[in-house]
């Protein structure tokens, strides 16, 4: 099928199939799934610069879908996302501005792709030690008659500081269980996701889902929806930039978006089978996919920072 | 395997073949009305492309989660 704003001739079906895994991934863990869909939109045939602006419209589209089951499922913490998009936003546009700045310096290609390979590897590695110790962990409890399906955290002291700052205003999470915590640690953790999503392209779901979890001590299935609903907001903001300077293809991610819609429909319903380590568990080889998939665009020279 | 689970793998399977040719024809419909007239807001008037790309995105998306459930709950709703 040939799609006459980008330019290009790619089978629809293949589209569909590509969002729909998408979509399985974004709605169970909570990402917008650009480290996979931006490649292979890219091995289709699309031009790099309306891979990147295609992908983050389509990550509007099929969060947009996640989050309302999340919502249905009480899994958005709505309180902490309106807080989180200050954050999200600034952080959006100083990644954005960084990368203009790495431009002018004529290294934003290699700055970036270190950047990447050494933060998803990072947190790949983090990942999958903490959330097997969290599973081993809920597994002897759950043999003392505890609930199985409790979150549980074995790395928490991170997240106790964050929300022991003493820096007011202070609020209340009930959503997510937490008494107190102070506006500055969502803003900084919430900025840092942003810096990314600007910095690295996508909605940053793969750096801001574990720092919900590990910095400020969200329960993993809040995180996941309520980082889609921030990812609707990031990517919402970097598509309509990236719409304004003509890159992105709306049929394209329309097309996409049908197998997508299903896909976040049942990766979201499939949260309420795992309990909160195994979802982390099985996030954890995603970010390394990513750094493999950099390293490999860094080798070949194909990268669109 | 399960019961159960054979029972909602079939309602998923039923749903998912409804959606598929709801979803084909709706976008040959939304390629053939729509694909011209956005290709032309894309290069005349990249305000307007923007507005309208956001806007059929929202659209879509909420249209077909509606959908979704709607399907869902007729094909159980059907079965019993």
């Amino acid at each position: 099928m040939f799609f006459p704003i980008s330019g290009v001739h790619i089978n629809p079906v293949l589209l569909g199939l590509l969002g729909l895994v998408i979509g399985i991934l974004g709605g169970f863990f909570g990402v917008g799934g650009s480290f996979l869909s931006g490649p292979s939109l890219f091995s289709l045939g699309m031009p790099y610069h309306f891979v990147v602006g295609t992908d983050l419209i389509h990550i509007v589209g099929k969060s947009i879908v996640a989050a309302r089951q999340h919502r249905i499922l009480g899994n958005i913490d709505l309180k902490l996302a309106m807080v989180m998009m200050i954050g999200t936003l600034v952080g959006s546009e100083t990644g954005v501005d960084a990368i203009e700045a790495l431009k002018h310096s004529g290294e934003v290609n290699l700055v970036v792709g270190v950047t990447a390979i050494v933060v998803f590897t990072g947190i790949s590695f983090f990942g999958g030690w903490e959330s097997w110790q969290a599973l081993r962990k809920s597994r002897a409890s759950s043999d003392k008659g505890d609930d199985p399906k409790k979150d549980v955290l074995v790395f928490d002291r991170l997240a106790k500081a964050f929300q022991g700052l003493p820096l007011a205003p202070r609020i209340s999470l009930r959503q997510s269980g937490i008494a107190r915590v102070s506006i500055w640690s969502i803003v900084l953790v919430s900025f840092v996701g942003g810096f990314f999503s600007g910095f690295l392209g996508g909605g940053a779901g793969y750096i801001r889902m574990p720092a919900m979890v590990y910095l400020l001590g969200i329960p993993t299935h809040i995180a996941v929806g309520t980082d889609l609903f921030e990812i609707i907001i990031s990517a919402g903001y970097g598509a309509i930039r990236h719409a304004m300077n003509g890159n992105v293809d709306i049929l394209v991610a329309l097309v996409m978006h049908t197998g997508a819609a299903v896909g976040a429909q049942i990766g979201a319903k499939l949260t309420q089978y795992f309990s909160g380590p195994w979802i982390r568990l099985a996030f954890a080889p995603l970010p390394l996919i990513g750094a493999i998939m950099v390293a490999a665009a860094l080798i070949s020279g194909h990268h669109g920072g | 395997m399960d019961a159960s689970i054979k029972k909602v793998a079939r309602y998923f399977l039923i749903e998912l073949g409804i959606y598929a040719v709801l979803a084909v024809i709706y976008f040959l419909a939304v390629l053939q009305f729509l694909g011209s007239w956005l290709n032309w807001l894309f290069h005349e008037q990249r305000t307007y492309y923007v507005v309208a790309s956001v806007l059929i995105m929202v659209g879509q998306a909420v249209g077909l989660e509606r959908l979704l459930t709607a399907l869902s709950y007729l094909i159980r709703r059907g079965k019993k």
